[in-house]
């Protein structure tokens, strides 16, 4: 149960954490605030699956403790999260090929035998569903759009794609989770966020990239370069003025 | 100049008795907090508080927000203790925390100093608990009331059409998904050229 709440948490704490880097740089004001009003759900998320897990810890750790006090190696995410922000194209991308995934995820986590992560689960998908619609959007008009959007979000999905084969290849404690019951089988979802692909690449005239050599690592903690920069920003606070409160 | 009315104990009312309290000036209190990023409603306008459970010389009584159960039963300021059930709107709402210590603060300056205030996350919050009363009270203050049922598959894929609070012209468009807090998005009306938030299907 631990590594499976961890990669829930930190998915959504360091993508939160990404959206959130646009704070008061986004190519304009609206898209501003929906960026950081994605980080605020997706923060939100995690906070719920951290305070779960150290209520079921009970060494007295607090979801401040995990977010702020762990190192790289214990982050449980994908590495697609922790990628830069890039341009803006390429922020939706990352944030599409998220979301298309994330979205039919928390679906079947509905069904978790894990009353409090079905109930998370259920929460976190109302959010989820705007996520989804929010990339989609902007992946039609950027594909849909001028010469120049089309061209670097094809390029940003052709850069991205390779961190896709994670989302949906289960690492050995998701395969546990699911056969107890309290996690998600990634096969079963599979079709269905392959589906919303196609579709929405299609509407944008997108095409998509080969599926060649995936990478693959972080849900065992060996991460990018890129963690390691983002989560000494992150933590920094913490980190300099240990147990430090607001 | 203002007057200010200030409770007063009269010589009379010294010796009489306190008046009781029962569960429904609980929720009366409960009805002056009101939500801080949309003053106009109150928290139970919101349907944030889903009960309150009183634990009161070892007698527990719940009484939920939905027909307000339990309403006359009396309660006990000095003796009881009070744990006040509330669900986020938004998972990641900054609210929430000011919401938890209005509530506190209130049933605190009615002499009820042991009150826990907690989350709960199922079942999931909903615009469709927002009733007709404060859907209008919504319309008054400028903010589009949500136009519809909350269900997954219709928020994903179709496009609802909004009316205007101010024209009642039902001919807007969005600007934004994300208007100035996550529970709203940006629209703007094309016949009196207003724009307004519009409080989204959740
Ligand atoms: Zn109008």
């Amino acid at each position: 149960m631990r590594d499976f709440l961890l990669l829930l948490a930190d998915n959504t704490q360091i993508l939160g954490h990404r959206l959130g880097e646009w704070c008061g740089h986004g190519p304009e004001l609206e898209i501003d605030m929906a960026m950081t009003n994605l980080a605020l759900d997706l923060v939100g998320q995690s906070r719920n699956y951290y305070q779960y897990l150290a209520e079921l810890e009970g060494k007295g750790r607090t979801e401040d403790d995990l977010a702020y006090l762990r190192d790289a190696r214990e982050f449980r995410n994908c590495l697609l999260v922790e990628q830069p922000n890039g341009d803006f194209a390429r922020t939706v991308a990352r944030n599409f090929l998220f979301d298309s995934w994330h979205f039919f995820f928390l679906q079947a986590l509905c069904n978790s035998n894990d009353e409090r992560l079905a109930a998370i689960a259920a929460k976190s998908l109302k959010e989820v569903t705007y996520h989804l619609r929010w990339s989609s959007e902007w992946v039609i008009r950027l594909g849909d759009g001028t010469e120049e959007s089309h061209r670097r979000i094809q390029d940003a999905f052709d850069h991205l794609w390779t961190y896709r084969g994670e989302l949906l290849t289960p690492a050995p404690f998701e395969t546990e989770a699911a056969s107890a019951g309290y996690g998600v089988d990634l096969h079963s979802i599979k079709p269905l966020t392959e589906d919303k692909l196609a579709d929405i690449l299609y509407q944008a005239t997108l095409r998509r990239p080969e599926d060649g050599w995936m990478q693959s690592g972080g849900k065992t903690g060996r991460h990018s370069e890129h963690l390691g920069y983002l989560l000494a920003e992150m933590q920094y606070v913490q980190r300099a003025y240990p147990n430090s409160v607001w | 100049m203002y007057s200010v009315l200030i409770p007063t104990l009269s010589g009379n009312s010294m010796n009489t008795k306190i008046q009781q309290v029962c569960i429904s000036d609980l929720w009366n209190w409960l009805e002056t907090v009101v939500d801080p990023e949309i003053p106009v409603l109150t928290i139970l306008d919101m349907g944030i508080v889903r009960r309150i459970e009183i634990r009161d010389n070892g007698q527990l009584t719940i009484s939920d927000l939905e027909g307000r159960t339990n309403a006359n039963v009396p309660v006990n300021p000095e003796n009881a203790r009070l744990l006040v059930f509330v669900t986020p709107t938004y998972t990641g709402c900054p609210a929430m925390n000011m919401i938890g210590a209005h509530i506190r603060l209130e049933l605190a300056a009615h002499g009820f100093s042991d009150v826990t205030v907690r989350e709960v996350l199922q079942p999931a919050w909903t615009t469709d608990w927002i009733p007709e009363s404060a859907r209008h009270k919504l319309r008054e203050y400028g903010i589009a009331p949500p136009e519809q049922e909350a269900r997954i598959e219709r928020l994903l894929f179709s496009e609802v059409s909004v009316t205007c609070p101010r024209c009642q012209s039902r001919n807007t468009e969005k600007l934004a998904e994300y208007g100035s807090t996550a529970c709203k998005a940006l629209y703007r009306c094309k016949d009196c050229l207003e724009p307004f938030d519009y409080f989204k299907c959740h």
